[in-house]
């Protein structure tokens, strides 16, 4: 059976569409995808994300292990800052996209709930002399409120300074009278903050941020409405996006990739590597109004098949279909097609992001 | 919720209303509750003769796309153009507001109808 959040009985009383995910159930929309989606972008969306795993690393060796697991530096972050990074196999493969924040006592890496077991035995067999691993998944509840209202809202119920909290820095504090630690982060595209806090009371401070929010159009949203809101953002998703057959170049993270800092897993394959010529490269397609690319349709280049799409739907925002890509690097050029059901469709190649002016790049 | 007495149900989720030869036909409230927000809908033209069972169109979710099925034969008199702008209707309103066609000669197929309790009870199996 699958595991419940914290915050169950609130999806439920919510009347929230339940659907299992990494091993949960969880909420994937509450009314329409369209408006959670739309108020994330134009007010303020609230999400449980009580599933996603979070591992404290802490002892005299803790950095020196971080720094041995991700690609990313984290020896320049101070305390309460995070960065995203990967988590490289041997072979350069991603084990996991991860956010490490520097806490008091050592480091908190927030894992992909897909990945928590992978993680924590991969982390487990790679800690340094010194090194204390902790799992607090279970103990751990996740609310992220995300929006351009999003800031005003919970400020309204802390006496923490969370208007100047700078994007990918956190505090701890009490947040309704629940004590929580305070991020200034998020995986939609927009501000926002996301708070950490214990399960037991999780259900207090769901119903005081729904409460404090209610003037300023927050709603909460579900799973749908984070993936299409991640997807016009540019942001990968785990086990779709990217895996373990995947490196960090191919799909686009070589700003992840900080190879001056010394050995990590994984850093001698990617010194092999061309970060500007990786072997297939991570792009962005926007299709028609009425064309809807899906996950694993192929990408074609005249007749010849270029690659698959990864990620794809419909962009609210933009009123149009948009995916993201595998193309062998040769073909990734002009004359894209996106095989729909035995219709090539022309596909035109973008930048990422699609949309979500509010970059997550720190 | 309207009243549904006078409406049957394919097992592939779509409804027909009878008025004598003519016909309004739409998909389902459990139907659009499965696919979520509905983006387009690919819809016949006026004129268009329908065979019950055979593919007449497509609508495309949040979710998926999935193929449309005539409940009964008949001939397009009329297309909900409103859908078009606002496809959302079928969402909020699948029984009347976001109807999909109406069809003039109709005749009975081979296809079994269902009333709303034996859809449902399939449905929900």
């Amino acid at each position: 059976m699958a595991a419940r959040t914290p915050l169950h009985s609130r999806h439920l009383a919510a009347h929230a569409v339940m659907v299992e995910f990494a091993g949960y159930e969880m909420p994937l929309r509450y009314s329409s995808m369209r408006d959670e989606h739309v108020a994330v972008r134009t007010r303020a969306g609230l999400f449980d994300l009580s599933h996603m795993g979070e591992v404290r690393l802490t002892g005299s060796s803790a950095e020196a292990t971080v720094q041995r697991l991700v690609a990313n530096d984290v020896s320049t972050l101070t305390p309460g800052r995070a960065l995203y990074a990967v988590v490289c196999n041997d072979h350069a493969g991603i084990v996991d996209d991860v956010l490490v924040y520097r806490v008091d006592d050592g480091f908190l890496v927030v894992v992909n709930a897909s990945r928590r077991q992978v993680d924590v035995e991969w982390m487990a067999a790679h800690l340094l002399p010194g090194t204390e691993l902790r799992d607090e998944s279970d103990e751990t509840a996740l609310l992220a409120v995300q929006g351009p209202e999003a800031v005003a809202i919970v400020q309204t119920l802390t006496d923490q300074d969370v208007s100047g909290l700078r994007s990918f820095g956190s505090v701890t504090g009490e947040v309704a009278g629940v004590p929580c630690r305070i991020s200034r982060t998020g995986y939609t595209g927009e501000d926002g903050l996301e708070l950490y806090c214990a399960p037991a009371p999780a259900p207090a401070l769901w119903d005081a941020l729904l409460e404090a929010g209610a003037g300023r159009g927050l709603i909460p949203a579900g799973l749908g409405a984070r993936d299409t809101l991640r997807l016009e953002a540019g942001l990968r998703l785990y086990g779709q996006d990217m895996d373990e057959t995947v490196d960090p170049f191919s799909c686009g993270l070589a700003w992840t990739v900080k190879l001056g800092k010394g050995d990590f897993i994984g850093a001698s394959r990617l010194r092999e590597l061309d970060p500007d010529n990786p072997p297939r490269r991570f792009v962005g397609l926007a299709l028609g109004p009425r064309q809807i690319p899906r996950h694993g349709m192929a990408v074609l280049a005249g007749d010849t098949r270029a690659g698959e799409v990864t990620s794809g739907g419909f962009s609210f925002s933009l009123g149009h279909g948009i995916a993201t890509a595998y193309v062998a690097p040769a073909l990734a050029v002009a004359g894209l097609s996106v095989d729909i059901r035995g219709e090539a469709v022309p596909a035109r190649r973008v930048p990422l992001p699609f949309h979500g002016g509010h970059h997550h790049r720190q | 919720m309207p009243d549904l007495s006078g409406y049957r149900f394919t097992p592939t989720h779509e409804w027909v209303r009878r008025d004598g030869d003519t016909a309004t036909v739409g998909i389902s409230d459990h139907a659009q509750a499965q696919l979520g927000d509905v983006i387009f809908l690919d819809l016949p033209s006026v004129g268009a003769k329908l065979t019950a069972g055979a593919r007449f169109g497509a609508i495309e979710s949040v979710k998926a796309a999935s193929d449309l099925y005539a409940p009964v034969t008949g001939t397009v008199t009329e297309v909900n153009q409103s859908l078009a702008e606002t496809p959302e209707r079928v969402n909020t309103s699948p029984y009347e507001d976001g109807w999909l066609l109406r069809l003039g000669d109709v005749v009975e197929g081979e296809t079994d109808l269902l009333d709303e309790a034996a859809y449902l009870a399939q449905a929900e199996e």
